[in-house]
């Protein structure tokens, strides 16, 4: 299951031809983007466009006047937007990249070395999957460490969550890879590293792919464990919004709520836009086979 | 599902040619030590906090103590009694099934609507997509703006009824679990529905074929035969949705903060709430709760639903 853009046209019976559903289904399909997508989407934009009287009670209508830079401006500087986008990515990046890397070397001698030690190590890994993190003694644990509200403890505390996420996806797909093309690199005298990071990592290219896309969406807005660990100590884009809108929470300001909301979504929509294809068919790849 | 694979994987006979000189060989190929640094972040950041748990959760730990001493099971007995031990637990899992069903509901019909490849279909699947990208905490305000007596929904109902509408969604004492469940399900149908647009892609076209040629319409073809097949991404997305929304946290917060009157409250409201009090042991017992609620449902879950995907 990898191409999602196969010609779904042509498995059409000749009877969809004639049918009326030809003409009702597109119909369909646009008032459902307009009524679920669309409304709650231009409430965004119209309300980011007003001024904070406008404002008070959101609703649909547009602004009497447009305020959208001015509003802009405000959260950039009053939300700590630049801070913010580099704390999440200081904390997305080596989090995604060294859960990816550590996951996949262990999910390499998971998948090939067979014993009851390694079966139950491999149950152990995956446990992750299931269970949820215990939030509250982890901040415990990483004031006994000296990583309480560090970026390093928020790292590790993100690559403990999602390493299970990883080792079962890439576990999975390391046992399709033959054997035969390990070996024939190892009559070559290459060491289990040079194996490892030469073949097999190349390999693990569009399983990795999935698996990244779906930890980097989580870490990137994750608001409740970042605001356990590193709570008022590092700026990211979602504790930031929460801080905006918790901020306000008598005087509800609105307009710098959404505004703040357009902003920070704007890296993450942008990057969706040009990689939505490729995004589309590996998260659908990924869950069924 | 990648699980069918693993499990086909393991069961497969094992290679009896020269087997022991292999097993010697496979060791020195794939040396355990690359399993360590995954272990360590795992034993650290994983297991350690979680084994806290089972400690931590009876002792009156909180900021108010300088030490931190045992106290037995007064966590659990105060909670129990304040009834928020059961309260909570209960509503956690109200959500989950409701998350859970609106979820692959929508997703399922969304994945029918846009199941043929055309243009419009192809950017509504795309555009269905964003509120998955989107940050939980902003789907979640943004609900609860719409969401207003006077809000954008109302407007909307008032405009098209001709009179005023000032319904409070996120008011209800009852209703208001149901309407934070249906933002949940909204931001993730997206992702049911790409994993059911997979599912029904892997159908044989034989077999509708053959359906159609026994006069089978769309519902019967639907019922009989897509449905049944669907079975492997249905596990995947009621598995992952009753994941997710028993961890939920940010849009129940954006929209109601556990309110109104504490019907919403999930658990995870709960301990970041006492967490926020100073209250560490009494959040830590909520958390040992909301574990022990996984562990013992998503086992049992996971293993009916493959059941279900092996009788077919």
């Amino acid at each position: 299951m990898t191409a999602t853009a196969a010609p779904l046209a042509t498995r059409r019976p000749a009877r969809w031809r004639r049918s009326p559903m030809r003409y009702v289904q597109p119909v369909v399909a646009i008032a459902l983007v307009v009524l679920l997508l669309g409304v709650p989407f231009w409430l965004v934009v119209v309300t980011a466009g007003k001024s904070q009287s406008e404002a008070l009670n959101p609703n649909l209508s547009t602004p009497s006047h447009w305020h959208l830079w001015d509003n802009f401006s405000t959260v950039f500087q009053e939300g700590h937007m630049t801070p913010a986008f580099f704390g999440s990515l200081l904390i997305m990046i080596p989090a995604v990249a060294g859960v990816l890397v550590l996951g996949a070397m262990a999910s390499w001698v998971l998948a090939r070395r067979k014993s009851r030690t390694i079966a139950f190590v491999y149950a152990l890994a995956i446990s992750g999957l299931v269970l949820p993190p215990a939030v509250v003694t982890i901040v415990l644990l990483l004031r006994q460490l000296g990583l309480a509200g560090t970026a390093l403890g928020m790292i590790g505390v993100y690559m403990g969550m999602y390493m299970s996420t990883v080792i079962f996806f890439v576990t999975g797909f390391v046992r399709t890879i033959p054997l035969e093309l390990e070996e024939a690199a190892r009559v070559d005298g290459a060491s289990p590293p040079r194996v490892f990071f030469r073949i097999i990592l190349p390999l693990l290219g569009p399983t990795i792919s999935t698996a990244t896309i779906l930890i980097c969406l989580y870490i990137w807005n994750d608001v409740f464990y970042a605001l356990f660990v590193i709570g008022g100590r590092i700026d990211t884009l979602p504790l930031n919004l929460y801080q905006v809108a918790s901020a306000g929470l008598y005087l509800n300001n609105w307009h710098l709520i959404f505004a703040y909301i357009i902003l920070m979504s704007l890296p993450l929509l942008v990057t969706f836009g040009l990689l939505q294809r490729r995004i589309i068919s590996g998260v659908t790849s990924g869950a069924v086979k | 599902m990648t699980t069918t694979q693993l499990t086909r994987a393991e069961a497969a006979p094992p290679r009896t040619v020269a087997r022991a000189g292999r097993t010697v060989r496979h060791r020195q190929d794939h040396p355990a030590w690359f399993l360590v640094p995954a272990l360590a972040v795992l034993l650290v950041f994983f297991f350690v906090p979680t084994i806290y748990n089972f400690v931590y959760a009876f002792t009156n730990w909180s900021s108010f103590h300088a030490a931190i001493s045992f106290v037995g099971i007064d966590n659990f007995t105060d909670l129990f009694t304040n009834g928020s031990l059961l309260k909570d637990l209960r509503i956690t899992l109200v959500y989950a099934v409701l998350v859970a069903i609106f979820q692959n509901l929508f997703g399922l019909v969304l994945a029918l609507v846009l199941e043929r490849d055309t243009m419009i279909n192809r950017f509504a699947r795309v555009a269905f997509f964003v509120p998955v990208v989107m940050s939980a905490l902003a789907v979640g305000y943004i609900f609860q703006a719409l969401l207003k007596p006077q809000g954008g929904l109302n407007e909307i109902l008032g405009f098209f009824l001709r009179h005023d509408v000032e319904v409070a969604w996120l008011g209800s004492t009852t209703w208001t679990i149901v309407v934070v469940a249906l933002i949940h399900a909204w931001k993730w149908m997206g992702l049911s529905m790409l994993i059911y647009l997979a599912g029904l892609k892997t159908i044989s076209e034989d077999v509708l074929e053959a359906s159609r040629l026994d006069g089978a319409g769309w519902w019967t073809t639907f019922r009989e035969i897509r449905f049944p097949l669907l079975a492997p991404a249905i596990t995947f997305n009621v598995a992952t949705a009753l994941l997710g929304s028993m961890n939920g946290f940010d849009i129940v917060q954006a929209t109601t903060g556990g309110g109104p009157g504490g019907t919403t409250e999930l658990l995870n409201i709960f301990i970041f709430r006492t967490f926020g009090q100073g209250l560490f042991a009494q959040a830590t017992t909520m958390s040992l709760a909301l574990f022990a609620m996984v562990a013992i449902l998503a086992f049992p879950v996971i293993r009916i639903l493959r059941k279900r995907e092996a009788v077919l």
